[in-house]
Formats: C-alpha cells, sequence, structure tokens
C-alpha cells in the first residue's frame, strides 16, 4: 500500500494541538521572564499565570526508553507536553512552581544536567561527525563529549561567565554544526585532496555528476581515460561532496585529518550585532576519544576570557575590543600564516594604517 | 583495556553510547568503535532512497562494512513549529521507530527537524506510511526548501514581534511541495526568530530569515526599572552601542532615533523594557556556512515588514527571489553566492525593482569606496 499523491504533502502536524495549556491561554501576552537559577526561566503572563521552563542536556541520540523517561516527567509535571529547543536541550514547561525542584530532581536522576541558560555554557551544537556521516575529518560528538565533561560545571552555572559562551563542533567545512558564528568552534578539516581511484570511478560513478557537484571546479575528466578523473590539488578545499557521490574518491587521510579552532563568533544583534568566528588554530591531530589536547586550549581560552572581558561582553566583543594582536599575546597561541586571509574577502582584514598594539 | 567507544561511556556527562546500547544498535556501536581506532569514518553515501513520490525527506547512509552495520538511514521529520510536542504524540513516534527502525531520536538536526536515525532500505516504506497515519511528515534534503525552524515565539516568550509559529506552519504548507521536490540549485532554509536575539541562528543559517523587529519606541516602565539596582542601569546606559541612553533622576531616557534596537537593554530589564507595539519583521538574504565562497552572515534586504497572515506579500518576496535564482543559479550555489556573484546592487536593480525592494541606506555598513560600474547598459538613455 503506497500512499497516493494525493494523501502526501500533508505537511508536520498541528502545532496547536502541542502547546500546553499555560502557553495556549496565554498565547503572545507574556510580560516578562527571569533566569531564576541554572537552566530555570520564570515566565510571567499579562494575566498573572507563571510557568517555569526547566531546561537540561541531551545526549546527542536518544533511545526509545529514554525518550518515553522525558515523557513520564512531563505527563507527571507538565501536563503531558514537551518542548526541545534550537541547541538539542529538552524543556519542561512547568505551571507549578513548587515541582520545579522536582522535575530537576526527575531529569538528573536520569543523568543529564540542568543548565544552559543566561551566562553559562549554552549547550554545544554538534553534527553527527564519524557517528552516521561520509565526509568528517573529525568526530564531533566525542569532541562535544570531552568539553562538556570539562565544562560540567559551567553549564549548569548562570555566573559562569562575563556573557554566555556557545561552542559548536563540525566534522568538516560543510559546517552542519553552525560553527562559523559560535564563539568557540572545532571544525575538521581534511588536508589532502581526494585520492581517486580509477576502477571504481569507472565503474560505479558519473563523471559528468561528479565534474558538477564540485563546488570548486576543481573536477576534469581524466586524459586518455574519459571515464575517470583527476582532481586539481590546487583548487580543491577538502569540502567531500564529490566522495558523497562516488566511492571512488575518498578524501579520508587518517594520518593528516584533524582540527582546526576558531573563536568570537556570535549570532545575536545584541550590542554591535552578529559576528563570523576567526581562525586561530589551523591543524590539531585528531586524538579520540578524550581530545586531552582540544579540551587544554579551549580551556585555557575560556579562562582568558572569563578573567579580562569586561562584564556583558562575549568572546567576539572582548577580542574585536583589545584586538587580536593583543589576544594571540594573551593565550600565547603562536600565530601562522594560515590565520591570514588569502581569499576574495581578503583585504578587508588587513590591517591598515599603524594601529595596533607593539608586542 | 576499554575499548574507545566504552570509554565515551565514562564520565559525569551523558552519554550517546549509553543510548545506543539502550536501544540495542550494536552495528552502530561496532562501526563507530571501529571510526574512533582508525581515526576515521566507516560511512560512506547511502545512494537514493526515499518515499514513492517524494525526493526528499530520508538521507541514505551505508556503512562501509556491511558485516558490521548495513543500511542505516535517517528520516529527517518535519517538527512541529517551536518544537513543542504533546507526549502523547512523541509517544507514538518513538513506538513506530522502535518497531521499523533503531528506536534511535535526534532531537533535532542542525537545521531543525526531528532526526530519526537508523532504518535499512525495506522499512522506509512502512515506517513513512504509519508515521504519516500520526500526521507526521518527511522533507527537506538535496536542493529544496529545507525544514523551517521557528522559535517558541508567543506560546512561551514576550519578546517575538511575529507569530513565529503560525508563520512556520503557513510557509511549511505554502512551500510543502518544494520541501518534497528539490528543484533549485542548491537547499533554500527559511528561519523564524521573532526578535533580533535570534535563538534559532537566522542571522547565520538561513538563506531567508524572518527576524521578528518592531520601529517604534521601546517601551518602559520607570517604575518597575527602578527596582534593579542603579549600577546595573549605569552599565547597560554605558554599554549601549549607540549611546543612545541616559539616566537622570530615575528616568531613563532612550533616543529611539539613534537605537539600533539591539536587544540589549531589553535583555537585561526585561520587567521593565518591552519591544513597541508596531510590530513586524526585518528580512535577511543570503547567510549559510561555508557554500562555494565561503561562510556569509545574512545581510539586509528589507529593513521592516508587516507580517500578517496570510502572509501574502512575504511569500510573493521568497517566490520572486527562489524564481530568479532557479533560473541564474549555478550547481550548489546558495541564493547569496548568486547575488554576490552578479553584485547586490544589481540583484536590486534587476529583481528588486520588480519586487518592490528599493535600495536604503539600512541594507549596507558603508557606501562603495571604488568607481567601477554604476551604470548598466540601458540605463543611460
Amino acid at each position: 500500500m503506497v500512499l497516493s499523491l494525493d494523501e502526501l504533502d500533508f505537511g508536520p502536524p498541528d502545532y496547536k494541538e502541542f502547546l500546553p495549556p499555560v502557553s495556549k491561554k496565554n498565547y503572545g501576552k507574556w510580560k516578562y521572564h527571569e533566569h531564576i537559577k541554572g537552566g530555570v526561566i520564570k515566565h510571567v503572563a499579562e494575566s498573572g499565570d507563571e510557568a517555569y521552563t526547566v531546561r537540561a542536556a541531551i545526549p546527542k541520540y536518544v533511545a526509545a526508553e529514554t525518550v518515553n523517561k522525558l515523557c513520564d516527567i512531563a505527563e507527571k509535571y507538565c501536563e503531558g507536553y514537551i518542548k526541545f529547543t534550537s541547541r538539542h536541550n529538552v524543556s519542561f514547561i512547568v505551571p507549578k512552581a513548587k515541582d520545579v525542584d522536582s522535575v530537576i530532581k526527575d531529569i538528573e536522576a536520569m543523568g543529564f544536567p540542568v543548565g544552559g541558560t543566561d551566562h553559562s555554557l549554552k549547550a554545544i551544537i554538534q553534527c553527527v561527525g564519524w557517528t552516521h556521516c561520509h565526509t568528517p575529518a573529525t568526530d564531533s560528538p566525542s569532541i562535544t563529549k570531552a568539553l562538556y565533561e570539562e565544562f560540567y560545571d559551567e553549564f549548569k552555572d548562570n555566573n559562569a561567565f562575563p556573557e554566555r559562551i556557545k561552542m559548536a563542533v563540525s566534522g568538516c567545512i560543510n559546517m552542519c554544526g553552525a560553527t562559523h558564528a559560535s564563539d568557540i568552534a572545532i571544525i575538521g578539516m581534511h588536508r589532502k585532496v581526494p585520492t581517486v581511484i580509477d576502477e571504481i570511478v569507472e565503474k560505479f560513478c558519473s563523471v559528468p555528476n561528479l565534474i558538477k557537484s564540485c563546488p570548486k571546479y576543481a573536477i576534469k575528466p581524466k586524459r586518455g581515460n574519459l571515464k575517470s578523473i583527476v582532481i586539481d590539488e590546487e583548487k580543491c578545499m577538502y569540502c567531500g561532496i564529490c566522495y558523497s557521490l562516488c566511492e571512488g574518491c575518498p578524501i579520508h587521510n587518517p594520518e593528516y585529518d584533524g582540527v582546526s579552532i576558531w573563536v568570537g563568533g556570535k549570532v545575536s544583534n545584541t550590542r554591535n550585532g552578529p559576528l563570523l568566528a576567526r581562525l586561530i588554530i589551523p591543524f590539531m591531530p585528531n586524538e579520540p576519544p578524550h581530545w586531552e589536547n582540544v579540551v587544554k586550549i579551549v580551556r585555557k581560552i575560556v579562562d582568558i576570557y572569563k578573567a579580562n572581558a569586561e562584564e556583558d561582553e562575549r568572546v567576539g566583543e572582548w577580542i574585536e575590543r583589545i584586538g587580536w594582536e593583543k589576544f594571540f599575546q594573551m593565550t600565547d597561541i603562536p600565530f601562522s600564516d594560515k590565520s591570514i586571509d588569502d581569499w576574495i574577502f581578503s583585504v578587508e582584514t588587513y590591517r591598515k594604517g599603524t594601529n595596533f598594539k607593539m608586542v | 583495556m576499554t575499548r574507545p567507544v566504552e570509554e565515551l561511556e565514562k564520565g559525569k556527562w551523558p552519554s550517546y553510547v549509553t543510548e545506543w546500547k539502550k536501544a540495542g544498535y550494536t552495528g552502530l556501536v561496532e562501526i563507530y568503535n571501529k571510526a574512533l581506532e582508525d581515526k576515521r569514518t566507516h560511512f560512506k553515501h547511502g545512494g537514493m532512497v526515499g518515499y514513492p513520490g517524494y525526493d526528499a525527506g530520508v538521507i541514505g547512509r551505508l556503512s562501509d562494512m556491511p558485516e558490521i552495520l548495513g543500511s542505516s538511514h535517517v528520516f529527517r521529520m518535519l517538527e512541529p513549529a517551536g518544537w513543542f510536542y504533546k507526549t502523547e504524540s512523541l509517544r507514538k513516534v518513538v513506538d513506530v521507530w522502535t518497531k521499523y527502525g533503531s528506536g534511535l531520536i535526534n532531537f533535532h538536526g542542525a537545521t531543525g527537524s526531528l532526526q530519526l536515525v537508523g532504518i535499512e532500505t525495506e522499512n522506509i516504506e512502512p515506517a513513512f506510511e504509519e508515521l504519516a497515519k500520526l500526521h507526521y511528515d518527511f522533507g527537506g534534503s538535496g536542493g529544496d526548501v529545507r525544514t523551517l525552524a521557528a522559535c517558541g515565539g508567543p506560546a512561551i516568550c514576550e519578546y517575538t514581534n511575529i507569530d513565529t509559529l503560525d508563520l512556520y506552519q503557513a510557509l511549511t504548507m505554502r512551500f510543502i511541495e518544494d520541501i518534497h521536490r528539490p528543484r533549485f540549485p542548491y537547499k533554500w532554509k527559511i528561519k523564524i526568530p521573532g526578535c533580533p536575539n535570534d535563538c534559532v541562528a537566522a542571522t547565520a543559517r538561513s538563506d531567508f530569515a524572518i527576524i521578528g523587529n518592531f520601529r517604534d519606541a521601546i517601551k518602559i516602565d520607570q517604575n518597575i526599572l527602578k527596582e534593579y539596582p542603579e549600577e546595573k542601569i549605569l552599565k547597560v546606559v554605558n554599554k549601549c552601542p549607540t549611546s543612545c541612553m541616559s539616566y537622570e533622576n530615575e528616568k531613563l531616557d532612550i533616543d529611539m532615533g539613534n537605537c539600533t534596537r539591539c536587544m540589549y537593554c531589553i535583555n537585561e530589564f526585561s520587567k521593565a523594557l518591552r519591544p513597541g507595539d508596531d510590530k513586524g519583521a526585518t528580512i535577511l538574504i543570503g547567510a549559510r556556512a561555508r557554500g562555494r565562497i565561503g561562510a556569509f552572515l545574512g545581510w539586509t534586504l528589507i529593513p521592516f515588514i508587516k507580517v500578517e497572515a496570510p502572509y501574502t506579500r512575504l511569500i510573493e518576496i521568497i517566490v520572486g527571489i527562489q524564481d530568479w535564482w532557479d533560473e541564474i543559479g549555478n550547481p550548489k550555489e546558495r541564493v547569496g553566492e548568486a547575488i554576490y556573484r552578479i553584485g547586490f546592487g544589481k540583484f536590486l536593480f534587476e529583481v528588486g525593482k520588480e519586487l518592490g525592494i528599493d535600495p536604503v541606506p539600512q541594507m549596507i555598513t558603508r557606501p562603495r569606496a571604488n568607481p567601477f560600474w554604476f551604470y548598466w547598459p540601458g540605463e543611460v538613455e
């Protein structure tokens, strides 16, 4: 029984049926909210109604059994409604103040930390990395886990930092982990062009399709063997898209793949608006499962930020105020040509004039 | 010695590997352990899989060691607006997924979709048919309109300037055919945050960002403001990016002619300050990660537009730009890159004019400094 065309295109469930009663009643009529403690937000409506958001982190993947347990909590305290957030969190909208602590207790009994609000470490955005994807140069979920182990307390603390810190981890430059506008971002880097295996390309892959797929026009038919391809090393940007289409050009190279670190991105318009994250460390080797060196350098950057930034200053705002040359000096991160932009938008990033800090 | 995959079950932070084991997904545990040991992924592209009548919604996943893990495809379900669920409904989804798939769920994918992870090819059709009975649809992969995303908006937050949830539902249904059938040069993402705090990262991650905004004065309750410590008030006044605030004799004054509505003061004094009453949205165009030519943040296309159901004007603008991009876009070229390639000025001259989008200084941070190509052939007669 295949559904007919008329039965398709029905779209997502109607959100109106999924709103908790307190949201339905006070829809568009909320008055204010307050961060009352780590992971808990108090919402007050014009009607005088109150609701408490209790936010908790959940693993990147959750088993059916776990979802059902979360639903148990929601049925016990939240009239059978449950919400998730844009940063992989689960969120319980609790209508009664007296239930807040019970909800926290029940969630934490499942092993899920309550937090990620206000000036804390926000939940880390991650892609699936080696757990379920064909392009990554690194493994986002295990890096994320390692960072969370290090910053566990800061996730739960509303006053952990001068401003919130948003971290993100992407396995490759396709950046499914929202890395380009995060305070601290880890991005997997391939550093070798795909290896073309003629026999596989000839047999299983479409050469025109491969040529068309390349964002950089780096793929050409092979001279003398038009059933295979050559990849221009100068043009290739190691995105892995050709490997998506063809097993005959694997990009993984365990010896040379690794991670890069970027800082200073921000999405919200607060104060001077959004910022892109910038490259500070071009390469670190892959060190699963605990990523000691990645964690160490992130900890160092966070601590220096925490000790030096002004109140309400995001990582990027702090660095823009003190200057990037000062940032490299303070963190002792070696500066290299890799941090100097050589792409078409580069000139905007070059220093004009003499207004820099002497070291 | 513990294997790397079991190492990841240790520690205070909850482990996804433990969840896989709870779900009994041994193949994934084993293939991942191999990846951690070999320092490389063992997944390859999963080929074309889907539901008859749809060309999007299922992400094909195969491992390169079928003896350990066979097909492990992913369903990208269209999430209910704002990620609100009724447990009764969610439990049924979980039951279907346990019956036909691995039972593993990812709340939520990077674009916002509900990701049901790990199903074998032959189970795709029966699983989708049961999900359809529960009114869960999938979509959003390849060169199509991707799953939209909206913040909780009016259901939970007082900052919102638009009905994010209703707009999510209306636009999703307007573009539902394009969500299921890729026909564009590349993906097209729409995200809907209710205010400039942008809790869904529309500024960074959506080709077409509809950001709730207002254009009249910030509403101030001077009496409630006094309850905040004066030190904090002075800090915010001092840090206001346009220096448009002053605080004298226990009275806050905001010079709205110079305010950029950055939300900083509203965030800090949530009880006393609120967005104004003349509400609508700002439209940004062109954001995405990496792409062909690097990451872009979205830039202002329309500084302010009224956003009211049935959203006719908004849809007219989206469709107008999509039609142009569909025509001129190169393969894997997002709309922002297409506009960059021909020039934003020329885009406004050609497409903007037709859609009634006039050039205004709000679109730029500073005017051009080079003298090249002010006029187009035929423009000067």
